[in-house]
C-alpha cells in the first residue's frame, strides 16, 4: 500500500495546536527519595482502609524497580498487609502496571477512534520504521519499547503519544524523529 | 461568573487559572465561605434547583441524586470520578489543567452539602500532568485554610484524598470506580444496593463526575433559578463538548445546551476539512449509536439526542468523515470494549470477542453472507443483559453502523474484503504490516 500520510489530518493537527490548553512543567516529588517501604506505608495512612493502598503502592514499587517483579510485589504485599497473589490479581487488572521488564523508555500511541482518524496509524508505522520493531516489541539495546494504547483522552489534540508517561499531542509522521531525537538527548 | 461569555460559565475565561490566587481574584472560593455558613440541605437544594444533571454520561439530576443520601449516617463518603475515558471525551481534562480550583471548590461545598466525612477525587492514571495540577492545587488551598481541620473557623473538616487509577476504561463506571478505590480489581457490583447507600466501604457515597462538581460554585453564586434559566426545558446550563474526529478545529467548546450539533461541528469547529464531506456523527462517545449528517441540526441536549436516536453520554462529539470506512471504524471500537470488559457478565465477556471477531473477518474479507445478521445478533445478545452498560457500549454503536451503513457493510462480503484500503484513515492500522492494534506487554 502506497498510502501517503494526510494532508488534511495535518490540516486538523494545525487546528488542534491552536486549541490545547497550556501544560504547566512536570512535578519534581520532593518525597521521591524516601525508601520505597516509607512511601508505601505512608500512602496506607492516606485510607480509612490499607486495601485502597494497593493501586498506590503497586506504582511506587514499579517507579523503583521499572516493572513489577517478584521482589516488588513482596514488597507491596508486607507493607499493605496483603498476599503476593491478591497483589499480582490486582495489578494484572490495570493497563499501567508492567508484569514484564521493558525498555529504558516506553513509547505509547493512542490508536482509538479519534486518533485514528486523523492518523495513529501513520505515526505508529513511522515509529516502527524508524525503531526497527512492531508495536508490542522493546528494541535490542533495550532503549525502547513501543506499543499501542487505547484511549488517552487527548482526542482533540491527536495523534497523542506518550513518551514514559508524559502526554505528546500531537505527534504526526513527520514529528517522529524530532521526538526520539528528543528523548535519546535528554539519557546523554 | 458571568453567562455572558459566550454562552460560558465554568471556562469563561481564556488561559488558565491554575494559580490560587488567579482564582481568587476571579472570586473563587467565594462559594465555599457562603456555602459554610448554609444548612448543609440547602446547598443540595440549589444544586437540585439548579436542573444540573450528571456530566459523565447518565446524565442523572444531580441535586437528587444527592438527596439519596440517609441523612446522619456516617462515615459518607464524596467520590470524584475523574477517570475520564470514554473515547472522544477530553473535558475533564481541560477542567481539571484550566480551572482545578473550580472542581475543589465543589467538592468542598458539595462533600459539607452531604456531610461527607472524606472526598476522593478518583482520577485515571494516565491523566500525570492532571494530577500534578490537582495536587499542586490541593496543596494551595490546603495552605489558605480551605482543606483540612476546620475549614475557615467553621468547625468543619475537609479531608480530600487524591487517588491514582492505573489504566482501566470500566473504573468509570461507578461501581467498579469505588472496587477500585478499595484497591481490588475495577469490576461492577450488583445494584441496589446504590452508592448511595452502600458505597465506599460500605458507607453511602455519592459519586460525581468532574464537570458536574466543578459547576457546582458557579450554580451557587448564579443561583439554581438563574442556572435554570439556561438551556431547554429539562436540559439546564452549559457544557463543555469536547469535538474530535474529521474537523478543522477540534477542542473543547463550552455551549449553552440551547445549541445543535451544527453549531458546534461548522460554528466552532469549522466542519469537515477542505473537501470533505460529514458521512457520520458520533454525538455522545463512542459508546453512543452514531448520526447521519442529515441530522446535524439536532439540538445537543439531553432529550433531542435521544429523540435522533442516540444519547448526549459524556458529550463527546466524533465527526466522521467520507472517506472513513464504517467496517474498520466498528472494528476499532469493537476491540476497545472487548479489551476492557471487566469479564464479569457473560455476555458482555463473550459478547465483546464474538463481536470483534465477526467485524475482524468482515474487514480481512473472509466472512460469509448472513454475518452481519449473526452481527446484529450478538449485539441484541449482550443489549440490556449485564451489570453494567460497558457491554452495551460496544453492541448500540456497532448495531448502529451496521443498520445505517449496511451496503457498505454488505460489500465487505461481496467483494472478498474492504473497498477502502486506500482511502480509509483508519487503513494504516489494519492493512499494513503493523504490529497488533491493541498491544499489551
Amino acid at each position: 500500500v502506497s498510502r501517503q500520510p494526510d494532508q488534511a489530518a495535518a490540516q486538523t493537527m494545525a487546528g488542534a495546536r491552536e486549541t490545547r490548553p497550556p501544560m504547566p512543567p512536570p512535578l519534581v516529588e520532593p518525597e521521591a527519595g524516601a525508601p520505597l517501604r516509607d512511601r508505601i506505608l505512608e500512602a496506607v495512612s492516606r485510607y480509612p482502609e490499607p486495601r485502597s493502598a494497593i493501586i498506590p503502592a503497586l506504582r511506587l514499587a514499579q517507579e523503583e524497580y521499572g516493572w513489577l517483579s517478584t521482589e516488588a510485589f513482596e514488597v507491596v504485599a508486607d507493607t499493605t498487609g496483603f498476599t503476593p497473589a491478591f497483589c499480582k490479581s490486582v495489578a494484572s487488572f490495570y493497563d499501567m502496571f508492567r508484569l514484564h521488564e521493558v525498555g529504558t523508555h516506553e513509547i505509547c500511541v493512542c490508536t482509538n477512534i479519534a486518533c485514528a482518524l486523523v492518523g495513529a496509524g501513520d505515526t505508529l508505522r513511522a515509529l516502527e520504521r524508524e525503531l526497527g520493531i512492531k508495536a508490542g516489541e522493546t528494541t535490542p539495546d533495550g532503549a525502547f519499547t513501543l506499543r499501542t494504547v487505547e484511549c488517552y483522552g487527548g482526542c482533540g489534540w491527536g495523534p497523542v503519544v506518550s513518551v514514559d508517561e508524559r502526554y505528546h499531542e500531537p505527534v504526526g509522521p513527520a514529528d517522529v524523529p524530532g521526538l526520539l531525537a528528543g528523548i535519546r538527548g535528554e539519557g546523554e | 461568573v458571568s453567562a455572558n461569555g459566550g454562552g460560558r460559565i465554568l471556562l469563561d475565561f481564556e488561559g488558565d487559572r491554575r494559580s490560587i490566587d488567579a482564582y481568587e481574584q476571579a472570586g473563587g472560593y467565594a462559594m465555599l465561605r457562603r456555602a459554610l455558613a448554609m444548612a448543609p440541605e440547602e446547598i443540595v437544594a440549589v444544586v437540585d434547583r439548579s436542573g444540573l444533571r450528571g456530566r459523565g454520561g447518565a446524565g442523572f439530576p444531580t441535586g437528587r441524586k444527592a438527596s439519596f443520601l440517609p441523612k446522619d449516617r456516617k462515615p459518607a463518603y464524596l467520590c470524584v470520578n475523574a477517570d475520564e475515558s470514554e473515547p472522544g471525551t477530553f473535558k475533564d481534562r481541560e477542567i481539571m489543567l484550566r480551572n482545578p480550583h473550580a472542581l475543589i471548590e465543589g467538592v468542598l461545598i458539595m462533600s459539607f452539602g452531604i456531610g461527607a466525612s472524606s472526598s476522593f477525587i478518583y482520577i485515571r492514571g494516565e491523566y500525570r500532568t492532571e494530577f500534578e495540577v490537582l495536587k499542586r492545587a490541593l496543596e494551595e488551598a490546603r495552605a489558605r485554610g480551605f482543606v483540612g481541620r476546620d475549614v475557615l473557623g467553621s468547625g468543619y473538616d475537609a479531608t480530600v484524598v487524591l487517588h491514582r487509577g492505573a489504566g482501566a476504561y470500566i473504573c468509570g463506571e461507578e461501581t467498579a470506580l469505588l472496587s477500585s478505590l478499595e484497591g481490588e480489581r475495577g469490576q461492577p457490583r450488583s445494584k441496589p444496593p446504590f452508592p448511595a447507600v452502600a458505597g465506599l466501604y460500605a458507607a453511602p457515597t455519592l459519586v460525581n463526575n468532574v464537570e458536574t462538581l466543578s459547576s457546582v460554585p458557579y450554580i451557587l453564586a448564579m443561583g439554581g433559578e438563574a442556572y435554570a434559566a439556561i438551556g431547554t426545558e429539562r436540559s439546564k446550563g452549559t457544557r463543555v463538548f469536547s469535538l474530535s474526529g474529521n474537523v478543522r478545529r477540534p477542542g473543547n467548546y463550552e455551549l449553552p445546551l440551547t445549541c445543535t450539533l451544527r453549531d458546534l461541528i461548522e460554528g466552532r469547529g469549522g466542519g469537515p476539512p477542505e473537501g470533505r464531506t460529514i458521512k457520520a456523527i458520533i454525538p455522545g462517545g463512542s459508546s453512543t449509536p452514531i448520526l447521519m449528517p442529515d441530522q446535524i441540526d439536532t439540538g445537543i441536549d439531553y432529550e433531542s439526542i435521544a429523540a435522533a436516536g442516540s444519547m448526549a453520554g459524556s458529550g463527546a462529539i466524533v465527526v466522521i468523515d467520507d472517506r472513513t470506512c464504517m467496517v474498520q471504524l466498528a472494528l476499532r471500537v469493537a476491540e476497545f470494549y472487548r479489551h476492557e470488559s471487566c469479564g464479569k457478565c457473560t455476555p458482555c465477556r463473550e459478547g465483546t470477542r464474538w463481536g470483534v471477531e465477526i467485524i475482524r473477518r468482515l474487514e480481512m474479507g473472509q466472512a460469509q453472507q448472513g454475518e452481519l445478521d449473526l452481527l446484529l445478533n450478538v449485539c441484541d445478545r449482550i443489549l440490556g443483559k449485564c451489570l453494567c452498560p460497558l457491554g452495551d457500549a460496544m453492541a448500540m454503536p456497532v448495531a448502529s453502523y451496521v443498520t445505517h451503513f449496511r451496503d457498505e457493510f454488505q460489500r465487505h462480503i461481496d467483494e472478498g474484503g474492504c473497498p477502502f484500503v486506500d482511502s480509509s484513515p483508519i487503513a494504516p492500522l489494519y492493512h499494513e504490516d503493523l504490529g497488533p492494534v491493541t498491544a499489551s506487554i
